[in-house]
C-alpha cells in the first residue's frame, strides 16, 4: 500500500506509523502507514539541483500547506487574506531569476556565505570514533544561521511594498538578524521578546536597540518565545496595512514553514558540496539542534532523498525528558494546533499549552516546525533529547578542543554527536550544525559554573 | 429550525436588533460565571457567547487574555464548560448559546465527541477563532451531524471575491470583525461600518453581528442600526475584573455589576427600531 501522508512516491518508514487523517467530509479516521524499503540509487550530488522529483520527500507541503497531517493555516480570518497574498508573492519571487540573483548577492557579500565546513580534528581525536565535521553557521554575519532566512524574507517584504517589520525572538538571534536587515534597508522594526528572555539575553537586547529596533518585552504567560509569538501575531493583525510578519523558524501558518525552510536550505546545499569535496561521499549522520527547527530543516532538507544519510534532530530535554521541565515537543508532546499550524506540542489533557523549559532561550518553545513532526512520524528523521547539563558539557568541550564557542542551542547538537561518535567506526562521518556562536551565552554558562562575571 | 435561527426570526418580526454578551467560563470561578450566564437573558441578552478559555488566545486583546487565564485558574476544562451550559439549559430552553474558542482544546477533546457532547449540553453554535474556512473540515462533518451552527468570522481584510469562500458552510449568523486588530481595542467608525455592511449583505442572507471594540450603549445601538446584532465582550469583562478582590476572587458586587452594565447595553440596543 502507499503511504497516505505522502502524495506520491517512496516511503522511508522504519516502522509502522499511526496517522490520523481527515477525509473530505471532515471525518477522522486512523490509518497505518506500512514500512517499505527503498533502495537508493546514485545520490544526487549536484548542490545546485534543488528541484524535487516526483518520488521525493522534498516536494511538500501540499496545496493546503500540509506535511501529512501537520502544518496548515490555523489563523483568524483577518490574517487569511494576508497569508494568501504572501503565498502568491513568494511563488512569484521564487519564479523570478532577479529575486534569486539579488538574494545570492546579499548572501555572499553581506551574510558572508558560503560558511565553511570544518573538520573538528581535536574533538574527533578526543572522542575517538567517527570523524566530526562542523558546519560553521556561527560565522555568518550576526553570528547565527538566522540571517539566511531573514535576508530572503526582507527582500520579499520589500517586493510586497511593506515598510514595517514585526518579529518574535527567543534567544534574540532572530531578533538581532531582523533588526540588522531593517537597519540595512531603513525599515521600521518591532521585536517582541518574552520578559524572561529580555532578562537572560541582555547583550542581544542591547544589540537590537543599537540597530534601531523597538524591543517590546512581553509579560504574558511565562514571558518566553511562545508568548512573544502571540504578541507578534497580535501586532500583525492590528497593523496589516503596512506590516510584514517576519517569522524566524520553520513554524507558523503556511507558507512560513516552507519559505523559511527554503531560505535555510542553503546550509544543506553547501554542506553537500563541501563534504563531497572533502571526503568524496555523503556523511553518515547529520546532527542539528531543534527548537522550532529552522537550522535543522535547513541542513536536513537537501538530504531527505539520500536515505543512507541518518538525520538526527536534538531537542532540548531541559532537566530530563521525564522531568516535566523540558522543551522536547516531539518526544514528549502530541499533535495539536498552535500559532497557525498543527504540529507536536507540549500540552495538557485539555489541550492547554504548557510551558517549555530549556537552559537555552532559543529552544524554549513548546512546539516544533510541522515538517519535523511529519519527518518524525514517517521515520525519515530521528528526534532525541539532550539535557541542560549535557549541553553545558558540550559547550565546554567544543570551546576547549576546537576554539569555537558555540551557542547553547548548538551545544545540544554537539552533545548528541559526542554521545554517538565513540560508538561509530573511524571511517564514519558526522556533520554537526553549529547554528550560532556562544558569546551571547557566556553569562548563563558562567552562572551555571558558579563564576561571577 | 435551530434556536439561533428562531431567535433571529422572532427579532426580525419584532423589528429589533440583538445584543450578544460574552461570558468567559469559570472566570473567576465556575459558580460566578454560571450565575452571570443565568442572569443574562433577564438582563436583556438575546443570544450569549460563552468563551472557552485557552492558554494562548493570540487573536484576543489583553482583557480577554486575562479572563482566559482567570478561567483556567478557576478550573475551566472543556468538560466544565459543557457542564456550565447544561446547568444553564435547566432553566432556559430558548436563549441560544454559542461557544467561542480556539481549535486546540476542541482537537484535544476530539471533534466528534466535542460536537456530540456540546449538542447534548445545549450548545447551539460554534465560533472557532483560528479555524478559517480552509481548515474547517475538521469540524464541518461532526458539527453538521450534531446540528450545531458554524458561525464564520469575516474581517475588513476579507476581499469581495473571498466572501463566498467564507460564507460557504456558514450557518446561524455571520460575525463581522469590524476592525483589523485584537478584541477590546479600537472601535470601527460609523463610516467604516456603513461601507462594510452592504458589501456583506450582497454576499449572504444570514443575520450579521458586529463585534470587536463595542464598549458603550451608544456604540452598541450604532452597530444594530446597521447590522442585526452587537457583540459585547471586553467591556463586560473589564467590569467583572474591577469587582474582584485583591486575590482575584469574586465579590458580592461581581454578578450584579456585570448584569447592570448588560441591562444598559440591552436597553440601548432594543430602543433601535428596525
Amino acid at each position: 500500500m502507499t503511504c497516505p501522508t505522502i502524495r506520491q512516491g517512496l516511503v522511508f518508514c522504519r516502522h509502522p506509523v499511526q496517522n490520523r487523517l481527515t477525509s473530505g467530509q471532515g471525518r477522522l479516521h486512523d490509518d497505518t502507514i506500512e514500512p517499505r524499503t527503498y533502495s537508493c540509487g546514485v545520490a544526487k550530488l549536484s548542490a545546485t539541483d534543488t528541484q524535487a522529483g516526483a518520488n521525493s520527500l522534498r516536494s511538500g507541503p501540499d496545496g493546503r500547506g500540509r506535511f501529512g497531517i501537520f502544518g496548515g493555516r490555523f489563523v483568524a480570518e483577518t490574517l487569511m487574506p494576508l497569508l494568501l497574498e504572501l503565498d502568491g508573492a513568494y511563488r512569484a519571487a521564487q519564479a523570478d531569476p532577479e529575486f534569486r540573483r539579488e538574494l545570492d548577492y546579499y548572501l555572499k557579500d553581506y551574510v558572508g556565505r558560503p560558511s565553511p565546513l570544518w573538520f573538528a580534528r581535536r574533538m574527533t581525536r578526543e572522542l575517538g570514533g567517527a570523524k566530526i565535521y562542523m558546519k560553521r553557521e556561527e560565522l555568518n554575519h550576526t553570528g547565527s544561521h538566522k540571517l539566511n532566512n531573514v535576508m530572503g524574507q526582507i527582500l520579499l517584504a520589500r517586493r510586497m511594498g511593506r515598510t514595517r517589520i514585526v518579529a518574535e525572538t527567543g534567544a534574540g538571534q532572530h531578533g538581532v538578524a531582523t533588526a540588522t536587515v531593517c537597519a540595512l534597508f531603513g525599515m521600521k522594526c518591532a521585536i517582541y521578546m518574552g520578559a524572561t528572555d529580555v532578562e537572560r539575553q541582555k547583550p542581544n537586547v542591547f544589540r537590537m536597540r543599537l540597530l534601531g529596533a523597538e524591543v517590546v518585552p512581553v509579560t504574558a504567560g511565562a514571558g518566553t518565545l511562545k508568548d512573544a509569538m502571540n504578541e507578534a501575531m497580535r501586532d500583525w493583525v492590528t497593523n496589516v496595512h503596512d506590516t510584514y510578519f517576519l517569522v524566524g523558524t520553520v513554524a507558523g501558518p503556511h507558507p512560513y514553514p516552507q519559505m523559511v525552510r527554503d531560505f535555510q536550505s542553503v546550509i544543506g546545499v553547501e554542506t553537500k558540496e563541501q563534504i563531497m569535496a572533502a571526503e568524496g561521499r555523503l556523511p553518515d549522520t547529520i546532527v542539528a539542534a531543534i527548537g522550532g527547527g529552522s537550522n535543522a530543516m535547513g541542513i536536513f532538507h537537501p538530504f531527505l532523498d539520500d536515505p543512507e544519510v541518518r538525520l538526527i534532530g536534538v531537542e532540548a530535554a531541559g532537566c530530563g525528558l521525564d522531568s516535566g521541565r523540558t522543551a522536547a515537543s516531539i518526544e514528549r508532546g502530541r499533535p495539536g494546533v498552535l500559532h497557525g499550524n498543527r504540529t507536536y506540542l507540549l500540552q495538557d489533557a485539555d489541550g492547554q499549552i504548557t510551558e517549555a523549559h530549556s537552559i537555552s532561550a532559543g529552544l524554549d518553545y513548546p512546539g516544533v516546525g510541522p515538517e519535523h513532526s511529519w519527518l518524525s512520524d514517517i521515520g525519515r528523521a530521528e528526534y532525541v533529547g539532550a539535557t541542560d547539563q549535557e549541553a553545558l558539557d558540550a559547550f565546554q568541550l567544543c570551546t576547549r578542543t576546537e576554539g569555537i564557542i558555540p551557542a547553547l542551542e548548538s551545544a545540544h547538537a554537539i552533545a548528541y554527536a559526542a554521545k554517538i561518535a565513540p560508538d561509530m567506526a573511524e571511517d564514519r562521518i558526522i556533520v554537526v550544525n553549529i547554528s550560532g556562536r556562544g558569546d551571547k551565552d557566556i553569562f548563563t554558562v558562567a552562572e551555571h559554573l558558579g563564576v561571577k562575571l | 429550525m435551530s434556536r439561533i435561527a428562531r431567535r433571529f426570526a422572532t427579532l426580525r418580526q419584532q423589528g429589533r436588533g440583538a445584543l450578544i454578551p460574552y461570558v468567559e467560563a469559570c472566570d473567576p470561578d465556575f459558580d460566578t460565571s454560571l450565575a452571570i450566564l443565568r442572569g443574562m437573558p433577564a438582563a436583556g441578552a438575546d443570544l450569549i457567547e460563552v468563551g472557552v478559555p485557552f492558554s494562548d488566545p493570540s487573536a484576543d486583546g489583553p482583557t480577554i487574555q486575562k479572563a482566559a487565564l482567570r478561567g483556567l485558574k478557576g478550573g475551566s476544562t472543556m468538560k466544565r464548560v459543557l457542564e456550565m451550559v447544561a446547568a444553564f439549559r435547566e432553566g432556559d430552553d430558548e436563549t441560544p448559546i454559542i461557544l467561542m474558542g480556539y481549535t486546540n482544546p476542541i482537537e484535544a477533546y476530539g471533534p466528534e465527541r466535542f460536537c456530540a457532547d456540546a449538542r447534548k449540553a445545549g450548545v447551539d453554535g460554534l465560533i472557532v477563532v483560528d479555524m478559517p474556512p480552509e481548515e474547517a473540515d475538521l469540524l464541518a462533518g461532526p458539527a453538521a451531524a450534531a446540528g450545531l451552527d458554524i458561525i464564520r468570522l469575516v474581517a475588513p481584510t476579507t476581499p469581495d471575491d473571498r466572501l463566498p469562500v467564507v460564507f460557504s458552510g456558514a450557518s446561524g449568523f455571520v460575525y463581522y470583525v469590524s476592525i483589523t486588530g485584537v478584541t477590546g481595542t479600537r472601535t470601527a467608525s460609523t463610516d467604516e461600518l456603513a461601507h462594510a455592511l452592504p458589501r456583506l449583505r450582497r454576499a449572504t442572507d444570514l443575520p450579521i453581528a458586529i463585534g470587536f471594540g463595542i464598549r458603550t450603549p451608544e456604540l452598541a445601538a450604532n452597530a444594530v442600526s446597521v447590522a442585526d446584532a452587537a457583540v459585547v465582550a471586553s467591556a463586560l469583562l473589564n467590569t467583572l475584573e474591577a469587582t474582584l478582590d485583591a486575590n482575584g476572587q469574586a465579590t458580592a458586587r461581581t454578578v450584579p455589576a456585570v448584569l447592570e452594565q448588560l441591562r444598559a447595553l440591552a436597553d440601548a440596543v432594543h430602543a433601535v427600531r428596525k
